[in-house]
């Protein structure tokens, strides 16, 4: 008698790839805002969770910025047992639910993975966002208590570094107050990220968890303008302040025509897309234009967001240009692939060096050059060098300009003593996040310049503990 | 929270709200400004602090009802409403300097916001010219406000049916020709009129401060779309600003700027205006709009 087959023999795919992640047609996604992915079922996840080789030596987690214990939740997602899946998991990274779906994982845990030697990685992010979602489905528990500690915290910014931080502080008993400029909390996750990438009622749902915690919110509010960052120890009695300001000052290319009727900063297309719901437009008040064809300059995950949301609003060629070549795309690689399944052409190797336009000051075209990769720069890329006439025109009717961003200077300038670099990042003490300030640290972006989400927690996490250790020791 | 405590119609488009925002109040100088949302799915628009009162927890802002918001502002925002957002004080405060003899000129909408400037040169003990300009005698306000803190009050209308017939350019030339001392000139109003009044002052080398006002999201440098060009750099107007010199802005590019949503402002309103009708005849509001 033969043995009998494990279940997941009987799944229609190869245990040698990725279980693939079931999506939306991209015909009809490019049409709207909702989200692309559609999330693993049960099934899907025990299955890829099978993949998993249970390697002796695990390096998934060495690829982590946090070091989540991947291996361990991967193998309660095969054991069936989704609450220690879960709780696993938010130990070691509180917004996993978004962080399953916006990490590059192929750059991190799913780049040391064994099974990527040979076969597809197992897939980690994929696995994340499973157990994540699983959770949020379920009841709440019982409410927590309210804080318990006497010395209240300000968390400045609500963008992953401050919701980790808040929330971590938050558990250890801490009467937390997170300031948010906006008029609603999550940062980039909120004016940055697209919905199609990250439905806001994730966003939501992780902030609603953090007030169930006692975290207070308080939008409209600007520190540093509304209130100077020493009043928030002085007048409105914090005993520690942890700054998550992000890194929000879009960069212009510095080329002719950048001020034109039709040139956007990524940062504004997508904040009045995501925060101001723009596509919504005339329902809601704040209006985008866009017209048929649309370029956006830049190839990180903000570029894709760009490009992608620029479909949804109507453009019907969208193209990327970026004066590198594929190999130097910063983006995720799933995005990079949606992005070319809905329809976007990519031009590599191409600089763009004017944007023109009419007598009406409207844009007609985006002049560029070809390039070729010569020498590797300080960077360690190839350099690209141009083409020598080879100068051309794409007609455009928007460029959107996705070149970075830098720490917003705002608190800073504002603040006697807290020292930044010449770029624009805070100071800060490596080992506790402290800046020059006593007992005000800062973590993510406004430390780093931009980064990934995952970085910016892992800030907010430890700077969390260090304020913890500091209050605690009287320091 | 963004209560409004008092209200003041000055013309059947322009009106005055005073918000209950203690925090900011405290915070606020001349010359910064707010930005409001009147409901969860309003624009943020960006509004000129005309005033503020530490004492009673409120800045003052001044509005004229043009388009969708502001029209709707002047048709909800009553007393004991509250707004939906209000976030601020945000951009640089205006720099009063040392100055013998000023003239603080005003057009229309813009008398409010130069009013706190004016008050603060006399405070500091300089001669100040005030000349304000409005289409015609019905849509003057701040009249007597603006004059208590003036040492000279020039009024200017298109129609010539108050103070002077014409532009408050006209009111810059008649004062510097009494006045050529005069060390500076702060002019507040639309684009148009600022370009005017410091081609005005540049054949006598008088420094200008204007207030600009581009189209902006979030007013705290991170959307760019309120970027200017002075003297032929880039500036944010949110963070950089909203005053700048005169004599090195880039007007033009400014009202181009400015223009860039025509349509799609035209169609709010348009739909906006539609609805509001419906509702003053008690019928639904077409689905369509």
């Amino acid at each position: 008698m033969p043995a009998a087959r494990q279940w997941y023999e009987l799944m229609p795919v190869k245990r040698t790839d990725k279980t693939p992640m079931p999506q939306r047609d991209a015909t009809d996604r490019a049409q709207d805002f909702d989200e692309v992915n559609e999330g693993y079922c049960f099934a899907h996840a025990m299955f890829e969770a099978e993949r998993c080789l249970r390697c002796q030596d695990p390096v998934c987690m060495e690829g982590c910025p946090v070091r989540i214990p991947i291996s361990e939740f991967v193998h309660a997602i095969a054991a069936g047992d989704l609450p220690r899946a879960a709780s696993i998991l938010r130990t070691a990274n509180p917004l996993p639910a978004i962080c399953g779906r916006v990490c590059p994982q192929e750059s991190q845990c799913e780049l040391k993975c064994h099974m990527a030697k040979r076969f597809g990685p197992v897939a980690v992010g994929h696995l994340e966002r499973f157990v994540a979602d699983w959770e949020r489905s379920q009841p709440l528990g019982e409410s927590p208590p309210p804080p318990w500690q006497s010395a209240r915290i300000a968390v400045v910014g609500s963008g992953p570094a401050g919701l980790v931080c808040a929330g971590q502080l938050a558990r250890q008993g801490y009467p937390v107050t997170v300031y948010e400029a906006l008029h609603a909390p999550g940062g980039v996750l909120r004016y940055g990220i697209p919905e199609f990438r990250l439905p806001n009622a994730i966003l939501d749902w992780e902030i609603d968890a953090l007030k169930r915690l006692g975290v207070e919110f308080i939008n409209n509010v600007i520190i540093g303008k509304t209130i100077a960052l020493d009043d928030l120890f002085d007048r409105h009695g914090f005993s520690a302040v942890f700054i998550g300001t992000g890194a929000g000052l879009p960069k212009f290319l510095g080329i002719p025509g950048e001020n034109l009727n039709g040139v956007y900063s990524a940062n504004e297309f997508l904040t009045r897309i995501n925060l101001m719901q723009a596509f919504q437009f005339p329902e809601a008040d704040t209006p985008l234009k866009v017209g048929k064809r649309v370029a956006v300059i830049g190839s990180g995950n903000t570029a894709m967001d760009a490009v992608r949301s620029a479909r949804r609003m109507g453009a019907e060629q969208a193209l990327v240009v970026y004066r590198r070549s594929e190999a130097e795309m910063t983006a995720r690689v799933e995005e990079y692939h949606h992005a070319i399944e809905e329809g976007v052409k990519f031009h590599w190797l191409t600089n763009p060096v004017e944007v023109i336009g009419d007598d009406d000051g409207w844009v007609t075209g985006l002049k560029s050059l070809r390039m070729e990769l010569g020498e590797p720069d300080e960077s360690g890329r190839a350099r690209p060098v141009p083409i020598e006439g080879s100068e051309f025109v794409f007609p455009v009717d928007n460029v959107v300009l996705s070149i970075g961003t830098t720490p917003n200077p705002l608190l800073a300038k504002t603040t006697p003593g807290l020292a930044t670099h010449s770029w624009g990042g805070l100071v800060v003490d490596e080992q506790k996040g402290e800046t020059s300030r006593r007992r005000v640290y800062a973590g993510g972006d406004a430390v780093t310049g931009a980064a990934t989400v995952i970085l910016a927690a892992g800030a907010g996490k430890s700077a969390a503990e260090a304020i913890h250790q500091d209050l605690s020791a009287g320091l | 929270m963004y209560k409004i405590l008092a209200r003041e119609d000055f013309s059947d488009v322009t009106f005055l709200l005073e918000v209950h925002y203690p925090m900011l109040a405290k915070a606020a100088k001349p010359g910064q400004f707010v930005i409001v949302m009147v409901h969860a799915d309003g624009e943020r628009i960006p509004l000129t602090i005309a005033d503020f009162s530490v004492e009673r927890g409120t800045i003052t802002l001044v509005v004229q009802a043009v388009g969708k918001t502001t029209r709707e502002m002047q048709q909800t925002c009553k007393v004991g409403t509250a707004l939906y957002a209000v976030v601020g004080p945000m951009g640089m405060p205006s720099h009063v300097g040392e100055r013998k003899k000023v003239a603080c000129v005003g057009g229309g909408l813009g008398v409010a916001p130069v009013y706190p400037q004016a008050r603060a040169f006399k405070q500091r003990g300089a001669y100040v010219i005030g000349i304000i300009g409005f289409r015609n005698k019905d849509l003057i306000f701040w009249e007597d406000k603006f004059a208590s803190v003036c040492d000279e009050l020039i009024i200017c209308t298109d129609d010539g049916s108050a103070g002077i017939k014409g532009l408050v350019t006209d009111g810059i030339a008649k004062a510097i020709e009494v006045h050529p001392d005069i060390e500076e000139v702060i002019a507040i109003g639309p684009p148009v009129m600022m370009k005017f009044c410091a081609d005005a002052t540049r054949p006598h080398d008088i420094k200008t401060m204007v207030s600009l006002n581009p189209i902006m999201v979030d007013g705290t440098g991170m959307c760019g779309g309120c970027r200017v060009s002075v003297g032929g750099e880039m500036k944010f107007c949110c963070v950089d600003g909203p005053d700048f010199d005169g004599h090195q802005v880039d007007f033009d590019e400014l009202m181009s700027r400015l223009a860039r949503f025509k349509g799609e402002e035209r169609e709010a309103l348009e739909r906006w205006t539609r609805n509001e009708n419906c509702r003053l005849m008690g019928e639904e509001p077409h689905p369509s709009g």
